[in-house]
């Protein structure tokens, strides 16, 4: 029997099928994303990165950072925390809001709860446990909000605030959200180390900076440089054991200043729509408005909650 | 196209219809499959001399830590590329082609255009290697190789492949085989997924994460179907004959086709990619569906074999097929627990990835091959192996090898994903932790590289065997009137 045709019709069949899963559809959903609104700061996210960390996300790809390290930060999950802003004037039904809320403090703990604000009354709550909660203490008078957390063992590593999402990547290429951690995750390095002279010392020596650490060195990203007049501000201050000889100087070649601009320009912790997360307000920002926003936001959470 | 009710053998007045005899087939494919199979093996030992020194600097980070072509992200994609394109489908491509000719009854077509599309695969393959290590990668993984690599590759493929369904086509023998519904799938299967993740990704890419989730398509289209495909239409047709039985299960084969093509398709996005939940989701449900096709193989293997390992006792081609086929369905099972058992969702992140992909590109795929060929390139060059011995050596240092790189890593994987899930220990501490495993599977790849020399050197004596046979035949017929009138004189 001649089953040639029909091999090439399965063949194409089963393609097309999951090309249309896999590749067209994620295309027209992810595909064609837009820059989108913080909530509820309502800033323009994500920008794109400026030139020069472009140069060094080129230097990144060139040299397979994203073999050890991933930028994607694993949310497992949200909750709220209900957090007391201004305790109003009604101190009295304050304290009796209080002591409904938290029965096993004493008095004189209730009070203290009410100095030094913001302070949180109750952690890691569901919304539903918490939005009560906030009605309790408004009708008491007082400002409180329903203060949303993503949790993880990411999260808790602090190497993020929130999962991180479509939107983060959306101006890159090539996007390299990594398949490995032998070094630690980078999608917030640029917020946990700021600091450019501390990477390109990392860079030159990882051993200098970090005990133990696994990172090769990447030497060749510097050169050494016979001192001319005066040491260059660039230079690399580096411990006795690793500095050049007397006369001379480590300067990071432009690569390493690219790639350190990268790496300063990561960081994924803009409150979206899509990954709510309340963080502190912005001081023109008024409050009566933030309050609702962030309302808006907590019930996108329920919807947007994390699949598994 | 012919009809099949033609009976060309019998069939005088058509020289040209006549089915092929056994030699003029592999007459016709041997430079072709000697170009393709010693190229392949060359790549294998490359390829394992990178993996061998990106396995070093996790010894000693300091290792070779000045040369900017040899650091580590580069290294690492060098070796993985080596291995795939220039072992692994190049090797594919000549089983192909080969069973495509045997089964069709028909010289294969075009054979000089086959080895000029050969020549441009491994033309591509260098070149695109080269750029990895100058640092011209694309920064997708498995699809490292820059653009100007993969034009050539693609030409070189389309000659190939293009011939291979023109051998399908001219086939004298119409009924066909559960591994020609593979192969042919196999034929079409790579240039689609090929190009489209070139287009999508280095010609004209596409925005955002769109990006990493065509990369993961790619990849498991590559990595799981295609080497699936491929490899399971070789154990299929190679092990009843090895075996002297007939392939017992052959509707369950074309099941575990279907399974394949549907299914295994959707898979390999992890769960922790920062994409909407529906995908990761999707990519789950059809992993575990796929399952069936993972099953259903060693059964049918098993059953064809009489469910007892005695005929494999001797005959180390069969053990090779054998162990592909364990090796096959536990890198399916371990594909499906980490997409559904991963708490944290951070399976893939962890070494069971790197070791749940060498099992499956290796300790299957690779296995599969090394076995048809040992069986493929003697028959073809009509000369006996030079070391037959050091045939089984390699099986023992490829299967402990393999094991060794394996198990390590996928220990060191589970381990490293419940620590990560701790946010209390340090990071350094669980990096440092699992490099003992790293550690250990460097002698894995140690005793990997050894195999794949012993690989190689039997290649190599084969074609040199059979250059040294025929110069000797042609040395004979040229001297033979010298030699004559030499006698005649005396």
């Amino acid at each position: 029997m001649n089953l040639g045709p029909l091999i090439f019709l399965a063949a194409f069949f089963g393609l097309a099928w999951s090309w249309f899963g896999m590749v067209l559809t994620p295309q027209i959903q992810i595909g064609r994303l837009q820059q989108t609104n913080t909530v509820p700061a309502g800033a323009t996210y994500p920008v794109g990165r400026p030139g020069l960390a472009r140069q060094g996300l080129a230097v990144y790809r060139a040299n397979g950072c994203a073999y050890c390290h991933s930028q994607q930060v694993v949310q497992t999950g949200t909750v709220c925390d209900v957090v007391l802003t201004d305790a109003g004037t009604n101190h009295a039904g304050l304290l009796v809001a209080l002591r409904k809320l938290r029965p096993a403090l004493s008095e004189a703990e209730d009070e203290q709860l009410m100095t030094g604000l913001p302070k949180t009354i109750r952690e890691r709550l569901t919304k539903d446990e918490a939005d009560p909660m906030v009605k309790t203490l408004t009708s008491a008078g007082a400002k409180a909000t329903t203060w949303i957390v993503p949790v993880g063992p990411d999260i808790a590593r602090g190497w993020g605030t929130r999962r991180t999402v479509a939107e983060d990547f959306l101006f890159d290429y090539p996007v390299m959200p990594g398949s490995q951690r032998v070094g630690p995750d980078l999608a917030n390095v640029g917020l946990r180390l700021p600091d450019a002279k501390w990477q390109l010392r990392h860079l030159y020596a990882p051993r200098s900076e970090v005990k133990g650490s696994t990172m090769p060195p990447y030497r060749f990203l510097f050169e050494k440089r016979r001192i001319e007049h005066t040491r260059s501000s660039d230079a690399l201050s580096l411990p006795s054991d690793l500095a050049p000889e007397a006369g001379f100087e480590i300067l990071p070649k432009p690569e390493a200043v690219a790639l350190v601009a990268y790496l300063a320009s990561l960081r994924a912790d803009a409150p979206l729509f899509v990954a709510p997360l309340s963080v502190a307000e912005p001081v023109t920002t008024s409050t009566n408005n933030a309050a609702t926003n962030q309302t808006t936001a907590a019930s996108s959470g329920a919807t947007n909650a994390p699949a598994k | 196209m012919t009809p099949p009710s033609i009976q060309p053998a019998s069939d005088a007045s058509a020289p040209v219809l006549r089915t092929a005899t056994v030699s003029e087939i592999d007459i016709s494919c041997r430079l072709p499959l000697m170009v393709l199979f010693t190229s392949a093996a060359k790549w294998l030992v490359i390829g394992w001399v990178f993996e061998l020194i990106a396995s070093i600097k996790f010894h000693d980070p300091n290792f070779l830590a000045d040369y900017s072509w040899l650091t580590y992200g580069r290294v690492h994609p060098a070796f993985s590329n080596s291995i795939i394109y220039g072992f692994c489908l190049q090797a594919g491509f000549g089983v192909v082609l080969w069973l495509l000719a045997q089964t069709g009854g028909v010289a294969l077509a075009h054979r000089w255009l086959v080895t000029v599309g050969a020549i441009f695969w491994n033309l591509g393959v260098t070149v695109g290697v080269i750029g990895i290590l100058a640092g011209d990668s694309t920064g997708f993984e498995y699809l490292e190789m820059p653009g100007y690599a993969a034009v050539l590759m693609l030409i070189g493929y389309l000659l190939i492949g293009l011939l291979g369904v023109v051998t399908f086509h001219q086939r004298r023998e119409r009924q066909l085989t559960v591994s020609h519904w593979f192969f042919f799938t196999a034929l079409f299967w790579f240039p689609w997924i090929y190009s489209t993740a070139n287009l999508l990704l280095v010609t004209f890419p596409v925005r955002g994460m769109t990006q990493a989730v065509i990369a993961w398509w790619y990849s498991q289209n590559l990595l799981v179907v295609w080497l699936a495909l491929v490899g399971l239409g070789t154990v299929f047709y190679l092990v009843p004959r090895l075996a002297g039985r007939e392939l017992t299960g052959r509707y369950t084969a074309i099941f575990i086709y279907w399974v394949l093509i549907l299914f295994a398709g959707w898979g390999g996005i992890p769960n922790s990619a920062s994409v909407p939940a529906w995908l990761p989701t999707l990519s789950t449900v059809s992993t575990v569906l796929s399952l069936l096709a993972f099953i259903a193989v060693p059964l049918n293997v098993c059953e064809t074999l009489g469910c007892s390992l005695a005929p494999a006792r001797r005959n180390y081609p069969l053990s090779f097929f054998v162990f592909g086929v364990i090796a096959f369905c536990i890198s399916g099972f371990a594909r499906a627990g980490c997409a559904l058992l991963d708490p944290n969702q951070i399976a893939n992140f962890t070494w069971l990835n790197p070791a749940i992909s060498q099992l499956s590109v290796y300790g299957f795929f690779a296995m599969v091959m090394f076995g048809a060929i040992y069986i493929i390139l003697p028959r073809l060059l009509g000369v006996g192996l030079p070391w037959p011995k050091l045939v089984r050596v390699q099986l023992w240092l490829s299967g402990l090898g393999i094991i060794l790189v394996v198990l390590p890593l996928a220990i060191g994987g589970v381990i490293q994903e419940v620590q990560l899930g701790d946010a209390r220990r340090p990071f350094i501490e669980i990096m440092r932790s699992s490099l003992m495993s790293l550690r250990m599977s460097t002698v894995g790849d140690l005793l990997l590289l050894v195999a794949h020399v012993l690989f190689l050197a039997n290649v190599a004596g084969l074609v040199i065997g059979f250059y040294r046979a025929r110069a000797v035949v042609t040395y004979e017929e040229l001297t033979e009137d010298l030699f004559k009138a030499a006698r005649a004189k005396a």
